[in-house]
């Protein structure tokens, strides 16, 4: 049964599920492309962004839900901003800790997560309306739908654009790699190939459930 | 009549000013917190690592180096470095009987993407420059990054003419970027064909810290030479 917007939502395996599959944050809403496009060129940027951006997710939902009674209508926008904001930072100077070369890799957009619509839509659609625990499950459902989303666009784009895997070489000096695919180009040629399979999985699921239901009714 | 107006809210439902405030100067003071408690916590691990990177990268452009001194130009004249002060650092490489074998200093200039930052070697003795070392760069994979990986760039920096000029200012030639192949004097570098502006990026910061700092490592040679052992 469909629930109200305001209604608060039991903690099912559902609630983190929805993220993976059913809502995945960039297969199936689309959010987020700037960072699944740019860091995409190798696996381990991919996953590095991935946890930074479910970090970011996790954390500040969880704050706006905590404050979800006290934080006036008018200034909810910026409130979740500066939430999000203090979060990144702390990612920045933890991925700076960690590793210069990752920080360098992933350049700019670290600190741009503070501006992905999939963190602030999730504030103001999810966690400014439910309690910390299904908050805390639903972020991490999404982070971790758009970390596999980062790794199937990173996965595959460093397999042919670099014939390695994580840095290993795969093909040895024999492979040519398509150059291409860790451009800019390659994000999109990925992209839209990893969307063409998604959209048919969800028409091949449509179209048997279809199926299934004249079968009952016929039956 | 029906009003389709939406009338603003009643006294009593507005959100007073004073609760928006104090919202906002909460949640500023909490973040305010949390930064400054993951900025001191973190901030040995990133000077570690800076340090790390940067030595990493002395080691590679002063061939032979085992030890490593720190010096700095304040704009008057080079004293060994100290966490305090600001200027040009110039970090010594010494081999393990403690014979000066060259300098490193840091350089940057605009690439295509982004600033490039590198490190690179200058041999005093030989007056040229023996190789460099990115230590940040966001150049295009397979394009702008051929100023690393491509091996005819990189016998560029075999031993780049930088002498200083007699006058003591400046360079005596200029570091310049010709076309690809037509290098014929030892200060010109041979650019990358299809990488021109990350490989021009190169020599203008090679250029425009050599003008600078060579003339400097020559009058300061002999501090250089003897470190803090003095």
């Amino acid at each position: 049964m469909p629930r109200l917007p305001n209604e608060t939502e039991p903690v099912t395996l559902d609630t983190f599920l929805r993220g993976l599959w059913q809502e995945n944050p960039v297969f199936v809403m689309l959010l987020g492309m700037c960072p699944v496009l740019a860091v995409t060129n190798s696996a381990i940027n991919a996953l590095a962004m991935g946890l930074a951006s479910t970090f970011v997710l996790v954390m500040s939902n969880s704050l706006v839900s905590l404050m979800r009674n006290f934080i006036p209508k008018q200034v909810r926008i910026a409130t979740y901003i500066i939430i999000i904001a203090t979060f990144v930072t702390m990612v920045d100077y933890t991925i700076q800790a960690i590793s210069l070369e990752l920080y360098n890799a992933l350049g700019a957009f670290i600190q741009l997560i503070v501006v992905n619509c999939m963190i602030l839509g999730r504030a103001e659609a999810y966690a400014s309306k439910q309690p910390l625990w299904p908050t805390i499950i639903n972020g991490l459902g999404i982070g971790a739908g758009f970390t596999f989303a980062l790794l199937c666009l990173g996965v595959v784009r460093e397999i042919l654009g670099a014939g390695q895997l994580f840095g290993i070489d795969l093909f040895g000096d024999s492979f040519q790699p398509w150059v291409v695919m860790i451009l800019p180009p390659g994000g999109f040629f990925v992209l839209g190939a990893w969307l063409l399979i998604f959209a048919w999985f969800r028409e091949r699921k449509q179209r048997l459930s279809k199926l299934q239901e004249v079968t009952q009714h016929g039956g | 009549m029906s009003d389709t107006h939406s009338s603003p809210l009643p006294a009593s439902q507005a959100t007073p000013s004073g609760k928006m405030l104090r919202t906002l100067g909460l949640v500023a003071t909490l973040s305010g917190l949390l930064v400054v408690l993951s900025y001191r916590v973190t901030l040995p691990m990133i000077e570690h690592n800076k340090r790390m990177a940067i030595e990493k990268a002395l080691y590679t452009v002063v061939p032979g180096a085992v030890t490593r001194q720190d010096f700095v130009f304040d704009g008057d004249s080079v004293k060994a470095a100290d966490n305090t002060g600001e200027g040009v650092h110039i970090y010594a490489g010494y081999d393990d009987q403690g014979r000066l074998k060259g300098v490193a200093m840091e350089a940057a200039a605009p690439g295509y993407q982004d600033v490039i930052r590198i490190l690179y070697g200058y041999d005093p003795y030989c007056q040229c420059i023996r190789g460099f070392e990115v230590l940040k760069m966001a150049e295009t994979p397979g394009i702008g990054d051929k100023i690393v990986k491509d091996a005819a760039f990189q016998a560029n920096f075999e031993a780049l003419d930088a002498q200083p000029h007699p006058s003591g200012s400046g360079l005596a030639n200029p570091i310049v970027l010709v076309k690809p192949g037509q290098k014929t004097q030892p200060w010109q570098i041979d650019a990358i064909s299809g990488a021109t502006i990350s490989s021009r990026a190169v020599a203008r910061m090679l250029n425009d810290s050599s003008q600078m700092m060579s003339p400097i490592i020559k009058n300061y040679l002999s501090l250089l030479e003897r470190g803090t052992r003095s």
